[in-house]
């Protein structure tokens, strides 16, 4: 739970900054671009939302192979990996090259306990979204108060 | 038309300019890969979240727009975040030789690819030598 709170704390601090200063030059720049090698963000980019019942975790993947994306979980943490193919057209000249590609993989610590047997993991036009019912130990639960 | 001319002109080679212009509202500007072919230029660019009925990509005066609206939201209360949602735009000088009548796209997992095929006159081309004796 510590290493939760304070390596995010850091993360959220580098993303203010970072945010504060776009727009600043001349040049809009780029949506974040998924393995860009210029970037020390680490990737795919994660956010996470939850409600009473369910933590649900989206991660920005553009151009993989479902099947070469992998998704694994162990006790509280999720793990995102796979590969991402170079274009097939390579052969001509390159006049731009923004995207990256390669092996990736992440780690995320979940902030409660989840149900993985429940946990459903959906990919759809380059986005992952995993939605994990939360465990009914982490649920808030309403205690009766006896009065003496 | 003189005023539509004079305009043409002065958006040439300041494709950065029209895109400024929008500035207030909020927009990401995506990657992309440029690659030449003897047949034409292929485009990828990512748009992760975007949807397939509503990308919307034209070519006028020359300059081809891309741009994607993106209707994706998280359930729940947010806890943790690194990107946002935003409309994906993005402007680019066509060369002359391309064909614009006849640009095809395809989206696949997020990753949208344009096919730009040069025009049969732009197209290197072997000619025969045929030498008189």
């Amino acid at each position: 739970m510590t290493s939760w709170g304070i390596f995010n704390e850091l993360d959220n601090l580098r993303r203010e900054m970072d945010e504060a200063f776009r727009g600043a030059g001349v040049a809009r720049p780029l949506a974040t671009t998924f393995l860009s090698p210029t970037s020390t963000r680490r990737f795919p980019l994660l956010n996470m939302s939850e409600d009473e019942g369910h933590l649900y975790l989206d991660a920005l993947l553009p151009g993989i192979e479902p099947e070469h994306l992998q998704l694994s979980l162990l006790h509280q943490t999720v793990t995102v990996s796979g590969e991402r193919d170079p274009l097939a057209e390579t052969s001509g000249l390159l006049h731009r090259s923004e995207l990256g590609f390669g092996k990736f993989s992440r780690s995320v610590d979940l902030p409660t306990e989840i149900d993985p047997d429940r946990t459903s993991a959906d990919y759809q036009d380059g986005v992952l979204r995993i939605t994990m019912p939360k465990s009914e130990r982490a649920k808030p639960r309403k205690i009766e108060i006896q009065i003496a | 038309m003189a005023t539509n001319g004079l305009t043409a002109a002065n958006q040439e080679g300041k494709g950065q300019d029209r895109e400024e212009t929008r500035a207030p509202e909020r927009f990401l500007r995506p990657a992309v890969n440029i690659t030449e072919e003897e047949s034409g230029l292929l485009l990828a660019a990512e748009l992760p979240g975007a949807n397939k009925q509503t990308i919307d990509i034209r070519v006028e005066k020359g300059i081809l727009t891309i741009n994607a609206p993106v209707s994706r939201e998280m359930p729940g209360r947010p806890i943790y975040s690194e990107f946002g949602w935003a409309p994906y735009y993005r402007q680019f000088q066509m060369p002359d030789v391309i064909d614009q009548s006849s640009v095809k796209a395809e989206f696949k997992n997020g990753v949208l690819t344009l096919r730009l095929p040069k025009a049969e006159a732009a197209k290197p081309r072997r000619i025969e030598v045929s030498v008189a004796r």
